[in-house]
């Protein structure tokens, strides 16, 4: 018998109708697909016509940034006072040592500078060297602004960490408490999934408990009890107390958003490290944290904004974070009556800040998303 | 072949998994440059067996000593042992965020504490030896199944074992694949490596085997040289189970 073999033949690409690709088809489609969804598409529509344009007027066309005190506002009270941000504008930034002090400006700008520097490359997918630039981030860069700001060094004057305030005591209370609670709490997740019952139940322990603690409680407790467990003399000042209740609340979150990471490793991966005859140490720090921390990243992003916006909790112990010095400014004698501009400049920054990391996160989930397509 | 020449002694070895019996008194040595094919249904104790050997599971009767160590608690003993056997997983384990050039080289540098260049060298020495040194750079996720089942390969042999484990090295894979591990694993054993190998890939026992196992329900039900095993199986069980595998 013979056998006749057919041969092949492959149909050529077409490429899809023309009704369904487009911005036309696009909007056809997703926005008055059917008549839920055109209502609600009008709806909307008419929600921003009514009150977008009064807004803008208010905030943009009939708002006063001129002058230099608050005649210009107070005879033209139809619009916004931008006028108080700009006149108050270092004191927000920057607080009130800074303020005062016009010649030591530099040392907080310079430091943000370089901290945009610093950052800007990290968040750019083609960067060489990246783990070093973080841990330049990490290591050197709070020692860097610890002596610039700071100051007591290098014949640079002091200024009292009790004097930060606005947005560079935010800054640096979030920083702080990000760039320690990282390590504290990769350990406390590691600690968590150890076998080793002691240190299991401390972890587990330490978590629930800063976990279950609201961040003003913390802080209370940091400024008030924190002097009782050191001898007396050692003197804390009060940012820093701050700091270290910051810190050990955040330990918690870092560690549960870690321990997501950790959850979702192959176990795979810990027997073939094993068969290798790696180590704990070697296992968790070549094999498991790498791939941990990559998948935890968009969860440790969110604790961190979380925190960015908490620290501005600091005030109930007396700190002049952004927002507490924006609302004490539209409280002066000055600018009194002006806590609308306070408040949406304040929350401005704070998102400014948030959306950032925000996006960075996202930015990262796509990326982790299609690398693990690759896989 | 002498009883002072094994290089694995098993005896009488039971295993738990809680209450759950997974090892009735297993024993079994394994001679210097001997290769092993252990067979079973699913769920006869095969992979606990050999996980035992480098302690990736831990037994609580019986004795384990490979190449003269006796296996107990003692981490030194146990990071030995582990570092002397290579094994090969079902589902390769390769580190993703790793080339394949570092899935070789790791292991060398930190356990066996060689230069960077000379674990390097050498990886790509066994990386041709398994026909991929092309792929050195590339992540295991862009390679094919049978091409990361070679790295892992790859990957053990960097260590310089004495004996090799293989669980199930081909039921991962697609058929296309399937011979281009075998054929690897063949010529290892040709370089007398000594191998002990769970698969049902029975043309491979019959080709590489001294001797297959067969186990069920914890227990080694019989062991024979290839010929003898297929041909002549004593037990009832192993003829079912023969029975059942050869026929599709
Ligand atoms: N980690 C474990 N915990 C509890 N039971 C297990 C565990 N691993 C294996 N078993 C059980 O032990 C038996 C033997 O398993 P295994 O050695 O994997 O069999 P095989 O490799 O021959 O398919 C099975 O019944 C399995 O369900
Ligand atoms: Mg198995």
């Amino acid at each position: 018998m013979t056998m006749n073999t057919v041969k092949f033949e492959k149909l050529p690409d077409r490429l899809p109708p023309v009704n369904t690709v487009g911005w036309v088809a696009w909007i056809k489609q997703n926005l008055f697909g059917s008549v839920s969804n055109t209502i609600i598409t009008l709806l909307f529509f008419y929600l921003i016509f009514l009150y977008i344009p009064p807004f803008l007027e208010w905030a943009v066309f009939n708002a006063n940034i001129s002058g230099n005190d608050r005649t210009i506002c107070d005879e033209n009270r139809s619009g916004a006072c931008w006028t108080f941000v700009k006149v108050r504008i270092e004191q927000l930034l920057f607080g009130l040592y800074f303020a005062k002090n016009p010649d030591q400006m530099w040392r907080p700008i310079m430091a943000f500078i370089i901290f945009a520097g610093l950052l800007t490359p990290l968040a750019i997918d083609r960067t060489p060297y990246k783990k070093w630039l973080l841990l330049i981030l990490l290591v050197a860069y709070p020692i860097f602004f610890i002596s610039t700001v700071g100051g007591g060094v290098f014949g640079i004057p002091k200024s009292d960490a009790s004097e930060w305030g606005g947005l560079l005591l935010t800054f640096a209370l979030a920083f702080v408490g990000i760039v320690l609670a990282l390590p504290l709490g990769i350990l406390l997740a590691l600690g968590r999934r150890s076998k080793m019952p002691v240190v299991r139940s401390f972890s587990i322990i330490y978590i629930e408990f800063w976990r279950g603690t609201p961040l003003i409680t913390i802080l209370f407790m940091a400024s008030v009890m924190l002097p009782l467990f050191f001898p007396s003399g050692v003197e804390f000042d009060k940012v820093v107390r701050a700091m270290i209740g910051i810190t050990l609340f955040q330990s918690a979150y870092t560690a549960e958003a870690v321990r997501g990471g950790l959850q979702a490793i192959d176990k795979g991966q810990t027997e073939a490290s094993m068969a290798l005859g790696m180590g704990y140490w070697q296992q968790t720090i070549f094999i498991i944290l790498p791939q941990a921390l990559r998948i935890s990243i968009p969860s440790i992003v969110n604790t961190f904004i979380a925190l960015f916006k908490d620290t501005s909790l600091v005030s109930i112990i007396g700190l002049l974070d952004l927002l507490k010095i924006a609302q004490n400014s539209s409280r002066s004698l000055d600018w009194n009556g002006y806590d609308i501009e306070a408040y949406m400049f304040a929350g401005l920054v704070f998102w400014i800040f948030c959306f950032g990391m925000s996006i960075y996160s996202q930015k990262l989930e796509r990326k982790l998303d299609t690398d693990r397509n690759v896989e | 072949m002498t009883k002072s020449d094994s290089i694995i002694k098993i005896s009488k070895l039971n295993k738990w998994y809680g209450k759950f019996h997974a090892l009735k008194d297993i024993d079994l040595s394994v001679g210097r440059t001997e290769k092993i094919v252990i067979c079973g249904p699913s769920g006869s104790g095969k992979s606990t067996l050999i996980r035992c050997i480098n302690r990736l599971e831990v037994h609580q009767e019986g004795s384990i000593q490979v190449d003269g160590i006796e296996l107990t608690d003692d981490i030194k003993q146990i990071t030995e042992i582990r570092s002397d056997v290579g094994m090969v997983f079902q589902h390769f384990n390769l580190f993703p965020h790793l080339t394949v050039l570092e899935n070789c080289s790791l292991a060398p540098i930190w356990v066996r504490k060689k230069s960077k260049v000379e674990a390097e060298e050498m990886a790509m020495q066994l990386l041709e030896k398994v026909r991929i040194p092309d792929q050195a750079d590339k992540y295991p996720g862009q390679l094919s199944g049978g091409q990361q089942q070679r790295v892992a390969i790859a990957r053990a042999l960097c260590m310089q074992p004495r004996i090799m484990l293989f669980d199930e090295p081909t039921s991962a894979l697609d058929p296309e694949m399937i011979k281009e591990v075998l054929e690897t694993m063949i010529e290892l054993a040709d370089s007398g490596m000594t191998m002990i190998v769970v698969t049902h890939e029975m043309g491979f026992a019959n080709r590489v085997a001294d001797r297959i196992i067969f186990m069920d329900e914890g227990q080694i039900v019989e062991q024979n040289d290839p010929e003898s095993f297929f041909k002549n199986p004593e037990s009832d069980r192993t003829k079912l189970f023969l029975s059942q595998i050869l026929d599709h």
